[in-house]
């Protein structure tokens, strides 16, 4: 079993991390310079070049991009779920680049502050 | 059993069949392949032609508002609706409108004011919590979950797991033990606010499917009011098992459906694929593989039809429902198989819905009562005996 969180280490975001980043589908976060959350994503079947190309067009959509993270899976979609989920716990909001999609169509997951066990 | 369609099923068919095709296919050449909602405002404006049609709300009893469609002529949409990409875990996206969980008829009427009708007005969701992680194919034994009276309420202690939907709804119905020496006859069953202090959804359980996913559930001395027992003290695995029962028949009619599209893809593509200087359809290796599919299709779609019309005819039809669940759901496997291999790599591909359905369909062998224990329902039923 995985936690919920992604659990990776982050990368600093420039050309030659993005051309490194692997074709495959999975899940993604966006980060600013302060260590704050820019956007969740996910690469899907109709992304071009997998990760890569998903994350390069998400970063460039936010000016305070500067560092991202991923991770690999063929569940794209109910983890990208998940983590919108653990980040509303955690915050209380979404991150700005999914506020669009509303908190009312999020799931609750039991893992914020004020839980006992927060994985 | 003669299954000659009627004039108004003819049209209601050609109705659906249209909607499915014109309305819903196009949406999802934009759409992740694994999508399970459509974009809010396609999804308004569906539901409002479905209103318009007189279809919402297909499975709502016809005293509670619903259209009182016969259970055969609604296995007979279940297979067209099933019949695009997200369409055996989402027919249409859910633009038919949902009746909510069964059980919940037979709620009393605060309970039915407090679940029921807000779950019918789209204002609350719920979940169906028999699973643990201890077992769910069989609950009565495998349940450790417990519920303790304490005064006139009562506190849940355990764990859920393989929850579809839980982690979006608003409350549950939640199977819990109140009497260790009763075995299947102590069981109860309890309607669960998400918001009651001590529920907790843990995680989510990534599988094969991503509709609908389901979730890891924990129970941490959750008091319950002695107003949410759903039906008797002791009685609920008989609650349990009547949903689990009728469910079976539109379950099997969504893979007939899914299936039903794979043969047409399948068939498309070997008449214009050409190996070695002709069509895959001239082949006697492919076209055993559609005949072997049409097989598994007449077989699996007649006794889906078989179990819908003793239903409907007031029979008993356990047997049948268990039967036409398995078939249809190990038969739509193969056939969703073979016209992978027929398609070549590119059945292979997120191109296609195949490979969205071959996934799914796994599934559909394990959930709703897995196949081994529909099998145990028919020996039990046709040499008779108990169930061990
Ligand atoms: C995606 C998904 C969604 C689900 N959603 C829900 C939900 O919303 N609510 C809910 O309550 N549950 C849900 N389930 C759980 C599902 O109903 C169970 O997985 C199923 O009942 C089997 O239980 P188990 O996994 O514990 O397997 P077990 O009970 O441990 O059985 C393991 C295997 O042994 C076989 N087996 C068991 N007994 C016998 C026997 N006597 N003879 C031969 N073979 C036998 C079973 O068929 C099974 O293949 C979901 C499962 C999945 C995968």
């Amino acid at each position: 079993m995985t936690g919920v969180r992604l659990a990776k280490a982050w990368l600093d975001l420039d050309e030659a991390a993005i051309a490194a980043l692997p074709g495959q589908l999975g899940v993604y976060e966006i980060g600013d310079a302060r260590g704050g959350t820019l956007e969740l994503g996910f690469a899907g079947g109709r992304s071009r070049f997998g990760l890569r190309s998903a994350i390069a067009e998400a970063a460039a959509k936010h000016e305070a991009a500067r560092r991202f993270r991923y991770e690999v899976t063929m569940q794209y979609w109910s983890r990208f779920e998940e983590l919108l989920a653990v980040y509303l716990a955690d915050h209380g909001e979404l991150p700005p680049g999914n506020a669009d999609r509303g908190e009312q169509r999020v799931g609750r997951l039991g893992v914020g502050p004020s839980c006992a066990t927060g994985d | 059993m003669d299954f000659e369609l009627s004039p108004e099923q003819k049209l209601i068919l050609e109705t659906v069949r249209r909607f499915v095709r014109e309305e819903i296919v196009p949406l999802e050449t934009d759409l992740d392949p694994d999508a399970s909602e459509l974009p809010p405002r396609h999804r308004e404006r569906l539901v409002a032609m479905t209103k318009e049609l007189g279809f919402y709300g297909l499975d709502i009893p016809e005293e509670y508002g619903g259209p009182g469609i016969d259970l055969t002529t609604r296995t007979l949409m279940a297979f067209e609706m099933a019949q695009h990409r997200a369409g055996l875990y989402a027919p249409c996206y859910g633009v038919f409108g949902g009746a909510g969980l069964a059980q919940l008829y037979e709620a009393d009427d605060g309970q039915k004011e407090r679940y029921l009708y807000p779950v019918l007005r789209g204002e609350k969701r719920g979940f169906f919590a028999l699973t643990e992680p201890s077992g769910g194919s069989d609950p009565a034994r495998a349940i450790r979950t417990t519920a303790v009276r304490d005064g006139d309420d009562w506190i849940l202690d355990g764990e859920k797991t393989f929850i579809s939907g839980a982690d979006k709804a608003d409350f549950g119905i939640v199977f819990a033990r109140t009497d260790p020496e009763l075995g299947r006859k102590g069981i109860t069953c309890f309607l669960v606010d998400t918001d009651m202090p001590g529920f907790r959804v843990r995680r989510i359980v990534h599988t094969l499917r991503s509709t609908h996913y389901a979730a890891e559930l924990e129970f941490n001395r959750v008091r319950v009011p002695g107003r949410n027992v759903l039906g008797e003290v002791n009685q609920g695995f008989a609650i349990a098992n009547d949903r689990l029962s009728r469910n079976r028949i539109p379950y099997a009619a969504g893979c007939v459906g899914v299936a039903l599209k794979a043969q047409e893809m399948a068939i498309a593509y070997a008449k214009t694929r050409k190996t070695f200087g002709d069509y895959l359809s001239t082949r006697q290796a492919v076209q055993w593989m559609i005949v072997d599919n049409e097989i598994d299709l007449r077989t699996a779609r007649a006794l889906t039809l078989e179990a819908a019309a003793r239903a409907d005819a007031g029979k008993p039809f356990r047997t049948e429902a268990a039967i036409c669940k398995l078939v249809a759901s190990e038969g739509a496997g193969r056939v969703v198989d073979r016209a992978m291999q027929i398609h070549g790599g590119y059945g292979m591909t997120k191109d296609l819905p195949l490979e969205r359905w071959y996934r799914e369909l796994r599934i559909r062998r394990v959930g709703e009562g897995p196949n081994e224990i529909q099998r145990l329902i028919v020996a039990r039923d046709v040499i008779g005996g108990s169930f061990h």
